[in-house]
């Protein structure tokens, strides 16, 4: 096809057919600023922030929405141009409360930056503004429907990209509100908790239920034994909120900023993973020895399993009955780490630091504790420990190395990719392929699995047979892949779902970036850990064999069963 | 299935399937394999409940296999349907322009004060409640307003206690 | 067929059912066959006859009388006299405001004279519910003709060389339109007929369903073979219950003479129609708002292009015209494109209703040809001001348009001159409004309706709509500032230019044409803290000339707040404070002492 010639502020630009007048003008080298749009979304054009002048036009045009044309001349910093984007920003801040000092999306919020990049200095409309209740009703998840600006992302990510509809328009013009049905609140609806709609909410509209006061009251209770684990996509994000540039490996530094915030000791989820890995796959050998509960679907992501229960009932018996490593991990802190060390399970406070706001939800199922104590006490976000560690005046960039501690600490590389898309299906792999055939891999790098489509498919010759797997992130994507499924048009042995775009390292927690490329960023800077491994399988990993020869005995035994499995249950979609 | 399905408009009954549900399931079944009809079920299932409570439209929603947040989104978009139920009368007084420019405020204003409730609102007896319409295109008698099917013309606010009695009357 | 030597014509529009109609008809009825004559006279429901306001409306063919206001009492005088004795009941007759002799006939009331039919042209003159008498008047002829000698492509040429416009308010090229969509590539098409006329003073839609749906279904189905679509919609107001089941009832008629369905006329030609009712969203009107709703959605518009015409309903190339722009359509092939285009101006061919309202004479729906001024349509067809009141504004284009002043009366009524003076033909509601109405107001009225019915979806409609509302509301109350009149003007450039579809970025319309012709009222209120017209309570203060007052008592004794003081023969006194701007006292006076 030929291309599209056209000038944008006198700059001639050549674009492909089907690019929009935005994509045009980021090819010229001139910013527009957006605030519906997002480039993972599908286009609005209601928030008319990005609108143009194209000449021959009556009206301004919004450039994420409106298609290039040959020949067309658009101009982006006309007088009227500004006076219009100055407007909508004063018009969205009249019906907007004005704490932004006070406010967590404080130097995040993309309509303040708006603001400041368009010097909007006052306000001067001085009528009413909305005063709407604060949906609390989620472990995971708050609604601040006073700060909600409707540009509506949530409501596609929710709808169009999980397809769970949690929340959705209701009423219209300046009464219309995102809410949840009957405005009940999340926690009586389909809501997964996956907190991709606070990823994509431009202010703080939505944002996580913040866990932190808890976890600094148990840091400054001295009777109280703190045992932190961290997940592999947190290491991979948290230095964002510092400065240092996406992608970087930051480990060592929050290790240290981790002890330096009080916790007695500091573990990895990554252990937690590998345990995951091996439990995983002996039940996936056993599955496909006994030929049933075929495919073995994935559970390490709470999000998809939450959004199992609630749209696909009649499939929980394929969903793995494994615990998260979140999970088993906690579950190991209040009995093998509590007998071991000789401290009492009640006088241990286990935080998690996840890079999820479903795992609050998870670490709050009954499923998940014993004797009255939940094995997980609080969940925070990568948000949350960074706001944390600026809380208590830590200089993160400058920290020293530290390592995690042992035995908890240790890791394989296969429990540090769990965090991105396809990693848990290769950590799977490469365990399983030695377990089933005896036989070393020669290449643990399973590349077919890697990569950001939203179904991915592999076939693994394994002793004789073909082992077929599928990676799927977005639950929008595992909707299709399960109506194939019951329709009998597909069928694997194995199935990964992680519930968020690209895993974990998208996950509804990590910090909030405006990098399009952040989760390839993220996600090398896993597979570079993984790669520079001493030990890359998971039931390699020495701390994991201590475990099952000192404390749970066989893989999958009836211990095992006790502390690392669960059980699930439909939950009601309407 | 069962337990949506009770009754939910007669308070204090056995708590048996309301009989209106089986109606709902004729609309439903009729309409399933339309394209875009949420609409056409909504009119007809309020014309079944006279309103489209909660319950009725999680059942619709349900019945369709689709989100609830949807037919939220529809019930609360157009003003046609209600989400409360109405009084036995319901006097729309027009609002076109002809009807505003000839003093329909005013009939409004005496209405509400009259029933001691606003626009949109239901007497605590539900024998009335006041809403305002578009154009109903009877501009030559404006100002014009409906109770129910029955139309009044030329109406000024001094009609408006008169118009009332009549209904009241018929109690 | 027997012979029937009396037609007698009830009209059963909605402003006629509004006052009484079916009772009179049923009066007739009964008195037809008390006195034998069913065999001889034939009595027929029509649509509207437009003259809402003389309603309801008896028409006695052959002759031609013209009855109005008829009662149900009435019946027996009617029967007996005129189709029995052969005698017209004069008392019934049409009587003009100016001229108190009765007019007999229908064309020679001043309020038909001036007006040439054509969309409204079987309104009142058949039964909507009856395909043969739409037949009769060469129904369907036009659609059998494009289908056996008319290519698609000469359908569209016909259509374009008419220079029919879409009659819903954009006033885009119909031919143009048809030609886009028959281009865009792909086996499923669709035709949609937007009836959900929205603007709150017209209803020249729901006439023309209620009294000629066939030709909205011919010219669809002529619309479908033109496009290549075998599916049309037709999306009405549900607040429309005449109009939907008239359109139903004619619906089902023409599939069962095979006027719908497969192989219309022996050709390879299918074509088939569904209702779709709208549940009340003024934005519905808006084309790909409309396809939301017919979608079952939330009727949201969406940017454009693509354009409907591209992509559509369910992601098809779909073409909406609206109820008068179809209705045009059959007689457009049926006599011609130069014929049509003899009526009207260079730019507007063809008519136009207008829903002629307010504080005029002659309420009804009336049709002329373009290029009429409005002082024709309001005085010769209107017949002026009730009241001896004097002429202040005329709004057209609903809340898009604008209000024009008594400067303005000699406009041409097209287009592009209604545009040009800063209001628009819209869908054809033409109001008229007296000295006694306040612009200032008339412009928040209007404003609260755009706020009411913004979706939502885009930030200048939801946010700026509101914002200006609340000016004005200020304005209206007494607390505006000349401040508030730029911030008005500077949100309506915003609102204009920004917003997302056509409600949005006509919105402002009101305000910005009442600015323009009527500043000095706006500067009245915010500056004097007056409101020259009366209108707005709280600008409002009574006082009593003391010259004039005579102390007769009358003022105080009908003040529900006891705010008059005085005695007898003494001059009174209102005081201010207690005062409430009722108003009651001032008809009270006997001697004009009481102003605002």
């Amino acid at each position: 096809m030929e291309r599209i010639k056209l000038t944008i502020d006198s700059t001639p630009v050549e674009v492909d057919p089907g690019s929009t007048v935005l994509d045009a003008a980021k090819k010229a080298g001139v910013h527009i600023p957006t605030l519906c749009y997002h480039p993972e979304l599908k286009l609005e054009g209601s928030c008319r922030i990005c609108v143009v002048e194209i000449e021959g036009m009556k009206n301004l045009a919004a450039s994420c929405v409106y298609p290039a044309a040959n020949g067309m001349v658009v101009r982006t910093n006309s007088e009227v141009v500004r006076k219009t984007r100055k407007s909508i920003v004063e018009l969205l801040l009249a019906n907007h409360p004005e704490d932004c000092l006070v406010c967590p999306r404080h130097g995040t919020c993309e309509l303040q930056d708006l603001s400041h990049q368009l010097s909007v200095r006052k306000v001067r409309f001085r009528g009413e503004k909305r005063e709407l209740a604060l949906d609390e009703s989620s472990i995971a998840v708050v609604r601040d429907p006073n700060k909600c600006i409707l540009c509506g992302r949530c409501i596609r990510i929710c709808e169009h990209t999980q397809k769970v509809s949690a929340i959705g328009l209701a009423g219209r013009g300046s009464r219309a509100v995102v809410t949840t049905p009957f405005n009940r609140g999340l926690a009586e609806g389909p809501c997964v908790a996956c907190g991709q709609c606070i990823k994509v909410c431009p202010v703080a509209a939505l944002r996580e239920r913040d866990a932190s006061e808890q976890v600094w009251k148990a840091l400054s209770n001295s009777t109280l034994h703190t045992v932190v684990q961290v997940a592999p996509a947190v290491r991979a994000a948290l230095g964002e909120e510092f400065g240092l540039r996406p992608g970087a490996l930051v480990t060592e530094k929050m290790v240290s900023a981790l002890r330096k915030l009080g916790f007695n000791r500091v573990f990895d989820t990554q252990f937690g993973a590998d345990l995951t890995v091996v439990e995983e796959g002996h039940e996936l050998l056993h599955r496909l020895e006994r030929n049933e509960n075929l495919p073995q679907i994935s559970s390490c992501s709470p999000g998809w399993v939450k959004y199992a229960e609630h749209f696909f009932p009649e499939m929980l018996n394929l969903v793995s009955t494994c615990k998260s490593p979140q999970q088993m991990f906690g579950a190991l802190v209040k009995t093998y780490y509590a007998e071991k060390f000789g401290i009492a399970a009640r006088d241990i406070f286990h935080v998690a630091v996840m890079p999820c706001t479903a795992k609050k939800f998870e670490a709050s199922r009954e499923e998940m504790g014993r004797d009255g104590l939940q094995d997980v006490d609080a969940v925070i976000t990568t948000r949350e420990l960074a706001f944390m560690i600026k809380e208590a005046g830590i200089d993160f960039a400058n920290l020293p190395d530290s390592e995690f501690d042992l035995p908890l600490g240790m890791s394989s590389g296969a429990g540090t990719i769990f965090g991105v898309t396809g990693g848990v299906t290769e950590a799977v792999l490469r365990s399983v392929y030695e377990i089933k055939t005896g036989k070393e891999l020669e290449e643990v790098e399973f590349q077919a699995v890697r990569g950001f489509g939203g179904v991915r498919e592999a076939q693994i010759p394994l002793n004789g047979m073909t082992l077929r797997v599928a990676i799927v992130n977005s639950l929008g994507q595992a909707e299709k892949i399960l109506n194939k499924i019951k329709a009998g048009e597909a069928s694997y042995h194995f199935i990964e779902i992680m519930g968020c775009l690209g895993g974990c390292i998208g996950g509804g927690g990590q910090p909030f970036s405006k990098d399009p490329d952040i989760k390839q960023k993220r996600a090398s800077a896993l597979y570079r850990q993984d790669h520079l491994k001493r030990v890359r399988k998971a039931h390699e990993n020495p701390a994991i064999k201590e475990l099952y020869r000192s404390f749970l005995g066989e893989p999958n035994g009836e211990k095992a069963h006790d502390l690392l499995h669960t059980h699930y249950h439909a939950r009601p979609r309407y | 299935m069962s337990d949506e399905k009770k009754c939910i408009t007669c308070p204090g009954c056995d708590g048996a399937r309301d009989p209106k549900y089986d109606e709902v399931d004729k609309v439903i079944a009729k309409y399933r394999n339309l394209e875009g009809a949420l609409i056409m079920i909504l009119h007809q299932t309020q014309e079944i409940f006279g309103y489209l409570p909660e319950e009725v439209q999680r059942y619709v929603a349900k019945g369709l296999n689709i989100p609830l947040a949807d037919v939220y989104g529809v019930t609360t978009f157009y003003s046609y349907f209600s989400l409360t139920p109405r009084g036995k009368y319901r006097i729309a007084v027009c609002m076109g322009t002809a009807c505003y420019v000839r003093g329909a405020g005013s009939l409004v204003s005496a209405f509400e004060k009259e029933l001691a409730v606003k626009v949109g609102g239901t007497t605590p007896d539900r024998l009335f409640t006041l809403e305002v319409s578009r154009c109903i295109g009877a501009c030559g008698l404006a100002p014009v307003l409906t109770v129910n099917e029955d139309v009044y013309g030329n109406i000024g606010p001094e009609r408006v206690a008169g118009i009332l009695a009549k209904y009241r009357d018929r109690q | 067929m027997a012979y029937v030597r009396s037609h007698v014509l009830v009209c059963a529009g909605t402003g006629c059912t509004s006052s009484g109609c079916k009772a009179v008809e049923k009066a007739i009825e009964q008195e037809v066959s008390r006195l034998g004559l069913d065999s001889e006279v034939k009595i027929v429901e029509t649509g509207c006859f437009g003259f809402c306001k003389i309603g309801p409306i008896v028409m006695i063919y052959p002759e031609g009388s013209f009855y109005c206001y008829v009662k149900p009492e009435d019946a027996a005088e009617l029967v007996s006299e005129h189709l029995l004795k052969g005698r017209m009941v004069e008392r019934l007759l049409y009587r003009d405001v100016q001229n108190p002799k009765p007019t007999a006939f229908f064309t020679d009331i001043g309020f038909y004279k001036k007006q040439k039919r054509v969309a409204l042209a079987n309104c009142g003159a058949i039964d909507a519910e009856n395909i043969e008498e739409y037949i009769a008047l060469d129904g369907y002829q036009a659609l059998a003709n494009a289908l056996t000698q008319m290519t698609p492509a000469e359908v569209i040429h016909v259509i374009k060389q008419s220079g029919l416009r879409g009659r819903g308010g954009g006033g885009f090229s119909t031919g143009l339109k048809w030609e886009f969509a028959a281009r865009s590539p792909g086996p499923i098409k669709y035709v949609v007929c937007n009836a959900d006329e929205g603007d709150p003073g017209a209803f020249m839609d729901r006439s023309i369903l209620e009294g000629d749906p066939h030709a909205i279904i011919e010219a669809m189905a002529i619309a479908g073979y033109a496009i290549g679509a075998s599916q049309g919609y037709v999306y009405v107001r549900a607040e429309y219950p005449i109009a939907v089941n008239r359109l139903s009832i004619a619906i089902d008629q023409a599939r069962q003479l095979g006027i719908l369905g497969k192989g219309i006329f022996g050709t390879k030609f299918s074509f088939d129609l569904s209702i779709r009712l709208g549940a009340g969203a003024f934005v519905c009107g808006e084309e790909t708002a409309l396809i939301a709703s017919i979608e079952g959605k939330r009727g949201m518009p969406k940017p454009r292009p693509p354009y409907p015409a591209v992509r559509g309903l369910w992601d098809k190339p779909t073409l909406i015209n609206n109820v008068e722009t179809f209705a045009n359509i059959p007689q457009i092939l049926r006599k011609g494109a130069e014929w049509f285009a003899a009526m009207g101006t260079e730019g507007s061919k063809g008519t136009k209703v207008f829903a002629l309202a307010g504080n005029i004479n002659n309420t009804g729906l009336v049709e002329v040809p373009m290029g009429i001024t409005l002082r024709e349509i309001i005085y010769d067809i209107g017949g002026g001001i009730p009241d001896k009141k004097a002429f202040k504004a005329c709004q057209t284009g609903g809340p898009s348009g604008g209000c024009l002043p008594a400067s303005l009366l000699d406009t041409p009524v097209d287009y592009d001159t209604l545009t040009a003076v800063g209001s628009m033909m819209g869908s054809g509601g033409l109001i008229v409004m007296d000295e006694s109405a306040c612009m200032v107001d008339v412009a928040r009225f209007f404003l609260e309706f755009t706020q009411e019915e913004s979706c939502g979806k885009c930030v200048p409609c939801r946010e700026g709509t509101k914002r200006m509302l609340e000016i004005l509301e200020r304005i209206t109350e007494g607390h505006g500032t000349p401040d508030d009149i730029d911030l008005l003007v500077e949100l309506s450039a915003t609102i204009k230019g920004a917003s997302l579809c056509g409600l949005g970025n006509t919105a402002p319309n009101p305000v910005l044409a009442t600015l323009r012709f009527f500043r000095a009222e706006f500067e009245a209120h915010v500056v004097d803290k007056k409101c020259p017209a009366g209108v707005c309570q709280a600008l409002l203060s009574y006082s009593v000339i003391a010259d004039k007052c005579k102390g007769c008592t009358l003022c105080k004794k009908v003040c529900p707040v006891d705010a008059i003081s005085g005695t007898l023969k003494q001059v009174h006194i209102i005081d201010r404070a207690k005062c409430i701007k009722c108003g009651a006292c001032v008809p009270k006076c006997p001697f004009k002492a009481i102003v605002r």
